[in-house]
């Protein structure tokens, strides 16, 4: 390898061995729990002080882009699930989107099915979001909503996989239709659920969201501010905490959103500084509320104007095989984590495309946490850290 | 829209240097590489454009041909629009000696860091001026290009066989 290519790996270890008598290189990772995953922290530290963050990826890299290279679009999506395992329907949702779009099908989905898309995608949403605000608790010592969280999440579960058969890992949406349509009763079931989960949320709120303690370790702290948030490429609950009112179901209408009636909750500084750790935090939880108010609509049409018809067939717009012209198309859409996008190429008679890409959100979110984490102390890295809330299947691909 | 945009970019940088392909769905906007510093700065701050978001840059290979492509994604989040940019990189051969070469925009969008990082981790191409080109995704030791059409996988990484049957 040419000596250039080197220069930026050779600067890396010129620094690490720079380090100074009076500070000290602490390993946080990739085995640490606070790291949410296999993310592996170098810190260079100053007594407690923490002067520099160097992330290191990879340790779950499965090679996505490759694998989505070497098969057809359909056999893709399991792969998508285990992108952000968190929240696999939203993720294969983007993906179906982008090839729908490419083949021209997309608006000839019929209504339940969009339905029933978007009502497995925000159940998902309110699960991933779940996981975000329990282990954000227990990053900060909080134990007991870890427990509630993981409780109530255990329901969505339970009816996910009721529906397609799989707790986590779906391969429940497909390329121009569904895997199946509802199992008879989910409706209803799913009204209970929204009956049950909405005055957990204010229990939640009562005991982690306006607690002392709680707002002392994340208030004003790991301030991002609107432009830098920008600027890294955050989005989803990251940049709209930051103030700045961007869904990409709003902004994009895809799906059955345009019909859909629900507020964009955007942080306001209620407790420090706008863009700070409890902001990030307090629009999750606003979203989940927003999520409930979006499934209720979805079942209310799903049991009103889209009911179940016996002959009703999800797969019927299935096509046999994904025939696409040569053609570049981005695809995007508001994951929990943030913005998801795939970017395709197709090449003419195949049915295997040339390049996908997957742009994760955490992968951008994750990439301004040396920004934030300079100057800070080591236990507010960790409550950065998990105001981030990333999930390591999607860094790292 | 597209076509006032691509016109004022003729009109500032050379026509030479910039063209439209329409595709199926999403029209993609070609630019020379020794003017996409200056031309992404200027989508940037531009107040007719602001194009602040960068969503993704991904690089493809197309093999057998020596040819590259980058393709970013921008989106604006004032005027909530979207555009494509391409350049298209050739190069005479594709050993680890040779890799192309491209200036790094990360000086424009920070979040292009991470990005370049992965297409050289990945695909092998070498972004000039980048504050910090090392591998992202694979261990620094690696050898090869992955996601190149023409990778072939090493016997063993280490003394652990890694040919997988």
């Amino acid at each position: 390898m040419l000596e250039k290519y080197n220069q930026g790996y050779q600067k890396y270890i010129d620094k690490i061995a720079s380090v100074g008598s009076t500070e000290m290189v602490i390993n946080m990772g990739p085995q640490h729990p606070s790291t949410h995953g296999v993310l592996r922290l170098e810190l260079i530290t100053d007594g407690e002080i923490v002067k520099d963050v160097i992330p290191h990826l990879g340790y779950l890299h499965r090679c996505f882009d490759k694998h989505a290279e070497s098969m057809s679009y359909g056999k893709s999506i399991p792969f998508t699930d285990r992108l952000d395992y968190l929240a696999s329907m939203n993720n294969s949702h983007s993906f179906v989107m982008g090839v729908e779009r490419m083949l021209g099908i997309d608006d000839k989905l019929p209504k339940r099915v969009e339905y029933i898309r978007v009502l497995v995608c925000e159940l998902n949403r309110i699960a991933s979001h779940l996981i975000a605000v329990g282990t954000y608790g227990i990053d900060i010592g909080a134990f007991t909503p870890f427990l509630w969280c993981f409780r109530d999440r255990e329901h969505i579960m339970n009816m996910l996989e009721w529906a397609s058969g799989s707790r986590m890992l779906y391969n429940y949406i497909w390329v121009g239709g569904l895997f199946y349509d509802l199992p008879v009763g989910f409706e209803e079931r799913c009204v209970d659920f929204v009956k049950y989960f909405r005055p957990k949320l204010d229990e939640l709120d009562e005991i982690l969201t306006n607690n002392e303690i709680f707002i002392q370790r994340t208030a004003n702290i790991g301030v991002l501010p609107a432009d830098v948030a920008i600027n890294y490429g955050c989005s989803g609950p990251m940049l709209r905490a930051s103030g700045i009112k961007w869904d990409l179901r709003r902004v994009d209408g895809y799906s059955v959103y345009p019909e859909l009636d629900f507020e964009i909750p955007v942080g306001q500084g209620l407790a420090g500084t706008v863009g700070d750790c409890w902001d990030r935090y307090k629009v999750r939880v606003d979203e989940m509320r927003e999520s409930l108010k979006i499934i209720e609509q979805c079942l209310d049409r799903l049991m009103s104007d889209f009911a179940r018809l016996p002959d009703f067939d999800p797969r019927a717009l299935v096509p046999k095989k994904v025939n696409l012209k040569a053609q570049s198309y981005y695809v995007r859409s508001e994951n929990p984590k943030g913005e998801l996008g795939f970017y395709f190429e197709t090449q003419d008679k195949s049915d295997i495309p040339r390049r996908v890409k997957a742009r994760g959100p955490s992968f951008n979110n994750l990439s301004v946490l040396p920004e934030l984490g300079k100057g800070v102390l080591i236990a507010d890295l960790i409550a950065i850290l998990g105001s981030i809330d990333i999930v390591l299947g999607e860094v790292d691909r | 829209m597209i076509e006032n945009l691509v016109n004022d970019l003729q009109q500032k940088f050379g026509e030479s240097k910039i063209s439209l392909v329409e595709g199926v769905k999403q029209d993609t906007i070609i630019v020379s590489e020794d003017i996409l510093t200056e031309l992404c700065l200027y989508l940037r701050d531009s107040p007719s454009y602001y194009f602040d978001f960068l969503a993704n840059i991904s690089a493809v290979d197309y093999h057998p041909e020596n040819r590259f492509a980058l393709v970013y994604n921008l989106a604006s989040l004032p005027y909530q629009t979207q555009m494509t940019i391409r350049v298209e990189l050739t190069v005479e051969n594709r050993t680890a000696e040779n890799l192309p070469e491209i200036p790094s925009v990360a000086s424009v969008w920070r979040t292009a860091d991470w990005h370049e990082r992965e297409a050289f981790d990945l695909m092998g191409i070498y972004f000039t001026g980048h504050p910090d080109l090392r591998r992202i995704l694979l261990p620094d030791d690696w050898e090869g290009f992955p996601l190149r059409k023409d990778y072939e996988d090493a016997e063993s990484y280490h003394g652990i066989p890694i040919k997988g049957e």
